[in-house]
């Protein structure tokens, strides 16, 4: 190739961290290209159809969400940045949600965006715990969890320290764990002060259309910026020469140069993609020193069984709840499966149940089952036994969920009512994201200031440890802010 | 460009990038950060905002000059008088 395009910034990846980097950075002027090797942006919350119905992909409720006036918080922060009026993201707030824990939910703890709720659930289930929990609380609140530099410290070590019940400290965990962490079994501290007030002390809203209404709405800010974008166009190789990003060879072949380079594909990812090891002419170039941190890919995965109902949920019997994350077992277990899927906890939603106004409703009944499951056990499996082990998974995992719902008028009211389902597997979740593992939270190790080895290149989105869909905006915007922009470079 | 002008300038970049803010009584020679919740990154974006629209270079070490709305006005206005402005 003689000619080749030159960007100020390159970005790799249309997901939310890649859009909201790519809308600061064309605002300011930068020439900027967005590369995603998929068909559609949002990346890890993206959408797609089938037979002629939306799906969302990962968004179960978007966390964070607070009411207009409260400033100094992630989505404020956001909207901000991006210029974006409260209102051209049309959130709607959950009804109520719960942590339901027990062989058939016995123990209950209910929030909703009102953190007192939360806090009078705490004190009635766990009167000796309510000081220490308390106590924990005012911590989290004057936590400073986006500082840059913060110190790693084990989450399960400081909460204990707080609320000494085993079973209320799960509880805490379990939503905490499911909507975010990359890592077994603890978090580190800083990264569940993140979760813990985007859950409980902010709390869930969707748009009634769900995902793409924000993707159109950062879409359409990128454009208006002057931002470029070229979908089903992955970026195949990073070229580093002497520690410097000197170009990006994309999956037609072309080579393209940037003065900067943002990659939201993960740390792990990135780092494959500095190595040498694919190029489209065939040549083998010398292996090149690509970012020395070598971050380990993430454990975790996670499978998802999505049913169409025909009629509202709530007509089911099952009730106003949002989002229900439940644990049957005496110690909740956040670790990767040893069986192909582990049903013994994970989280409902059912997005009906949003207060969409008196006149919206979403057009059917939705209910969405999400459990860990083994990314090893599903990746390789012959396409007969995959389709089987998602027939027989889909029913263990409905009939694992119900026993946190009320009861069903009868008992092939759900099979009645079913119009449609669908399922995703640690499988799919690699094929339309390049998560290495199915890891949907990424690498356990995080890199909260973004910088790799390559001195032009940059990580945002969830491996740089902003979690959630506001957290992978807040990523980008500071990447963005922090590697770019305030340097005037 | 009289030091009201330039007032005027900074305020319509606030309305801007804080549009939750109400501007509209805010005292000339208080701190902008005692009076409206403004952090790093939106003070980043008044510099950034002033050099997009106005060719204003503000050096990081200068950033203090920004603290009112009349630091903003002494530090600004011969900025943009020698802009021609």
């Amino acid at each position: 190739m003689t000619t080749s395009t030159h960007y100020d910034v390159a970005i790799i990846g249309a997901g939310m961290a890649g859009l909201a980097a790519g809308i600061r950075l064309a605002h300011f002027g930068k020439k900027v290209c967005i590369f995603e090797r998929h068909n559609a942006p949002g990346g890890l919350n993206s959408f797609y159809s089938i037979d002629g119905r939306k799906y969302d992909v990962g968004l179960h409720a978007m966390t964070n969400f607070v009411r207009a006036g409260v400033k100094g918080t992630p989505l404020t922060k956001l909207l901000r940045q991006l210029r974006i009026e409260r209102d051209e993201f049309a959130l709607c707030e959950q009804k109520r949600s719960r942590v339901a824990f027990g062989p058939r939910g016995e123990v209950s703890l209910t929030f909703t965006n009102d953190f007192t709720v939360f806090e009078s659930e705490v004190a009635r289930q766990f009167p000796a715990q309510i000081d220490g929990f308390r106590r924990l609380v005012a911590l989290i609140r004057t936590y400073d969890d986006v500082s840059l530099g913060a110190q790693p410290e084990s989450a399960r070590a400081v909460i204990r320290r707080h609320v000494t019940d085993p079973l209320l400290e799960d509880m805490l965990f379990c939503p905490v764990m499911y909507y975010g962490s990359a890592t077994e079994h603890d978090m580190e501290f800083g990264q569940f002060v993140i979760m813990f007030k985007a859950l409980f002390l902010e709390g869930f809203a969707r748009p009634l259309d769900g995902v793409r209404v924000i993707i159109r709405t950062l879409l359409d800010k990128y454009r208006a910026a002057g931002g470029e974008r070229r979908m089903k166009c992955g970026v195949q190789k990073i070229v580093v020469r002497d520690g410097h990003a000197s170009a990006l060879i994309l999956d037609n072949g072309e080579e393209v140069t940037a003065t900067h380079v943002i990659s939201t594909a993960g740390a792990p990812e990135t780092e494959r993609l500095c190595r040498s090891d694919r190029r489209s002419d065939g040549r083998e170039v010398r292996p090149a020193a690509g970012p020395a941190r070598d971050h380990p890919t993430g454990e975790l995965s996670y499978t998802e069984t999505i049913t169409v109902l025909d009629r509202e949920p709530s007509a089911l019997g099952w009730g106003d709840d949002t989002i229900v994350f439940f644990n049957d077992s005496e110690k909740f277990t956040y670790a990767r499966s040893e069986a192909q899927v582990d049903t013994r906890s994970g989280v409902i939603c059912i997005p009906n149940n949003f207060d969409f106004g008196p006149e919206a409703h979403l057009p059917e009944g939705l209910f969405r089952c999400t459990c860990l499951a083994s990314y090893d056990q599903w990746v390789n499996l012959p396409e007969d036994d995959y389709q089987a082990a998602k027939i027989r998974w889909y029913g263990e995992i409905q009939k694992s969920a119900q026993r946190f719902l009320p009861p069903l008028p009868s008992a092939d009211a759900l099979v009645r009512a079913t119009r449609a389902t669908d399922m995703f597997t640690p499988r799919t979740i690699t094929k339309f994201t390049g998560r290495l593992g199915g890891a949907i939270y990424g690498s356990p190790q995080k890199v909260r200031d973004g910088r790799t080895a390559v001195d032009n290149l940059y990580l945002a989105g969830t491996d740089q440890g902003f979690l959630g869909i506001i957290g992978a905006m807040l990523s980008g915007i500071s990447m963005a802010n922090f590697h770019i922009l305030a340097g005037g470079k | 460009m009289t030091k009201d002008e330039t007032k005027q300038v900074v305020l319509d970049i606030i309305a801007d990038i804080a549009p939750d803010e109400d501007i509209s009584n805010l005292k000339p020679d208080v701190r902008l950060r005692d009076q409206m919740q403004l952090d790093s990154m939106d003070f980043l974006d008044i510099v950034m905002e002033l050099r997009k629209r106005h060719n204003i270079e503000v050096p990081e070490a200068d950033y203090p000059q920004l603290a009112s709305l009349d630091s903003c006005a002494e530090y600004l206005t011969p900025k943009f008088t020698a802009l021609g402005k």
